[in-house]
């Protein structure tokens, strides 16, 4: 499935280019703002976040969790409480959602790394489930209504999130430290042995690693990460609801990294941008989003699995080895 | 009046009684799946838009053809087998050899295709269905009165399975579906055709599904989201007991469903999770489930 950054490190020359890129791509975000409305953007930055925590697990371990709903929308909770009830600092808020995802992750991955393949998807699928009904019951979610108003505040006391520009330069900068955070994970000897588990676990197994424990390891800090996307979300958007941890958006953060490129480091960005846009430009139609979304999942399964950026490495990969 | 643990028995009989009847949903459903993952190695997401479907296409020939009840219980599984065969040939069937997940995810995307549709078309709230004339009133049991239409559902789907059980065990197509499950290559050797029995069964296991939703039409509502929140219960009933056996499947659908019906007596809080409750602890235990098979 993963092509990409094999391929890359396998490259010199391209590892600059790409490099290149990645800064020129940094810039483009901070000058975003200026050319494209905020919470758009903003909404894009979590969802992209979301997107790559997600990836980590599908792309790199080659487990498919149909449940990563839970961690984000979990973590949404319990940062909009921690920040409304409690009236706990921002990043506190949100770094405490993410320490709830974890947890979350922990229990959950503990139970689904059990089996394997489709099982493991069907299982976080009803676990995750079993977590929504959960919060549809305890008193804290408040129900169908969800947690509402909940504060921007002050950054670390001192900087006003309610300022629409600088709340995207704070979502930036933790969407930026999460992609780096996963690239380092990627690209790190325990990283390596998560990719050798992809590969063929029996034998990861045989080499004597406790591929139980990387799975498990790999699945809460998927878990996390998908709760720093979630919790900062429940900032910038200022609640929390039930949508947030349901089944259907597990199904759409699936589809963002499908379309963009299982196990590539930039598909799920793409994939996320490309949903959310589709998603605010049929808004104003009549045209049902979920059918849209059906029809892509059916589309990028039976003609492109590898998703955009995955098919457009392959080409180029397949243009270099043509030419040397 | 007589009562069992400190709750009135008819209470506890009619709780029991609903229990039964949702395991018949949960046996029927997840005997679907557990075939159709047998042969084709896909866990059939759309099961619950299928389930729909049949429910729907129930509902669309009484509403707009004046077809009634009993011809629609041999209709509609026929339409949405039919609507299956061609999703089996035109999709499902590019993608035997890939990964497995890529099946969930195709059928995941149809699910969400056909329940957005239906929702499009008759919003998300449920549309009545009567049950037929013959199958109205309830009967008094003695100890509780059961409606006459709920005694027929258990009694139906209980025939559909063991029909099921024996298509599979004891008939020559069922030899030939259980060889091609353990070796599709060497049965194709001794001639037999196996893409054309990876076709039927999955449109057997769409007609299934859908005979289940005509079956559900009468008790729940019609409605398009009526499949997916099922599909997940199944899904967890299906992992408790294990895909390796069909008689596993449908024994546990059944015991879940009246073990969900009493944790409604005795603690209804918990009565929505309770399947899922059950999962874990048998995934800690038994991983294999309670009637796999380790791999």
């Amino acid at each position: 499935m993963a092509v990409g950054t094999q391929y890359l490190a396998e490259q010199p020359k391209l590892r600059t280019t790409s490099m290149v890129l990645g800064a020129a791509a940094i810039a483009g975000m901070l000058a975003a703002p200026f050319f494209f409305y905020p919470v758009m953007l903003m909404s894009v930055l979590c969802f992209a976040l979301f997107a790559c925590a997600f990836n980590l697990l599908i792309g790199y371990v080659g487990l498919l969790s149909f449940g990563h709903a839970a961690f984000f929308g979990g973590a949404a909770y319990v940062t909009a409480h921690a920040a409304k009830v409690w009236g706990l600092e921002p990043l506190t808020s949100i770094l405490l959602g993410a320490a709830g995802a974890a947890v979350m992750g922990l229990i959950i991955g503990f139970v689904a790394i059990r089996r394997q393949g489709i099982y493991f998807a069907m299982i976080t699928l009803a676990l995750s489930q079993m977590f929504a009904f959960i919060c549809l019951q305890v008193p804290f979610t408040h129900g169908e209504d969800g947690i509402q108003g909940v504060p921007r505040g002050y950054l670390l006391g001192l900087i006003d999130l309610n300022q629409p520009l600088t709340m995207y330069y704070v979502t930036l900068a933790i969407f930026l430290f999460g992609f780096f955070a996963i690239w380092r994970i990627v690209n790190s000897p325990f990283g390596n042995i998560l990719k050798a588990i992809r590969e063929n676990e029996r034998r990861a197994v045989s080499l004597g690693y406790r591929v139980d424990r990387y799975k498990l390891g790999a699945f809460v800090m998927s878990a996390a990460l998908a709760g720093l996307a979630g919790g900062t979300k429940a900032i910038v958007f200022q609640f929390a609801t039930l949508t947030d941890v349901q089944w259907q958006m597990s199904g759409e953060v699936i589809l963002m990294t499908l379309l963009g490129g299982i196990g590539t480091m930039i598909g799920p960005i793409v994939g996320a941008g490309l949903v959310i846009a589709l998603q605010n430009y049929l808004a104003a139609s009549n045209f049902p989003v979920t059918v849209l979304i059906g029809i892509i999942f059916v589309i990028c399964v039976l003609l492109f699995r590898r998703g955009i950026v995955g098919e457009i490495l392959e080409l180029m990969r397949r243009k270099t080895k043509g030419v040397s | 009046m007589s009562t069992i643990f400190g709750i009135p028995t008819p209470a506890l009989f009619g709780q029991v009684l609903i229990g039964l009847i949702n395991g018949s949903f949960y046996a029927m459903l997840s005997l679907g799946l557990a075939v159709i993952f047998g042969l084709l190695r896909v866990i059939n997401f759309a099961h619950g838009a299928q389930y729909m479907l049949g429910a729907f296409a129930a509902y669309l020939l009484l509403n707009y053809l004046g077809i009634g009840y009993w011809p629609a219980l041999i209709l509609a599984p026929l339409i949405v087998g039919a609507i299956a065969v061609v999703i089996e040939r035109t999709m499902l069937s590019r993608l035997y050899g890939v990964d497995p997940l890529y099946g969930l995810l195709l059928t995941f995307g149809l699910a969400l295709i056909l329940e957005g549709a239906f929702r499009h078309w008759f919003g998300a709230a449920g549309q009545p269905y009567a049950a037929p004339p013959q199958l109205t009133g309830a009967v008094n049991l003695g100890f509780m009165f059961m409606p006459i239409y709920r005694g027929w559902v258990v009694i139906a789907s209980l025939v559909i399975c063991l029909g099921t059980w024996l298509l599979i065990e004891k008939t020559r197509l069922g030899a030939y579906l259980r060889a091609a499950t353990e070796n599709a290559t060497l049965v194709q050797a001794f001639g037999v055709n196996v893409p054309l029995l990876l076709t039927l069964t999955y449109g057997l296991g769409a007609a299934l599904a859908a005979l289940a939703g005509v079956l559900a039409a009468p008790i729940y509502q019609v409605s398009p989201l009526m499949g997916t929140n099922l599909i997940i219960i199944v899904f967890a009933v299906v992992v408790v007991g294990g895909m390796g056996s069909i008689l596993g499947a449908i024994v546990t659908g059944y015991v879940l469903g009246i073990l969900e019906g009493l944790t409604k007596v005795f603690y209804p809080e918990a009565s929505s999770i309770v399947i899922f409750v059950i999962m874990a602890i048998v995934l800690l235990v038994r991983p294999a489930g309670l009637f796999g098979r380790e791999e």
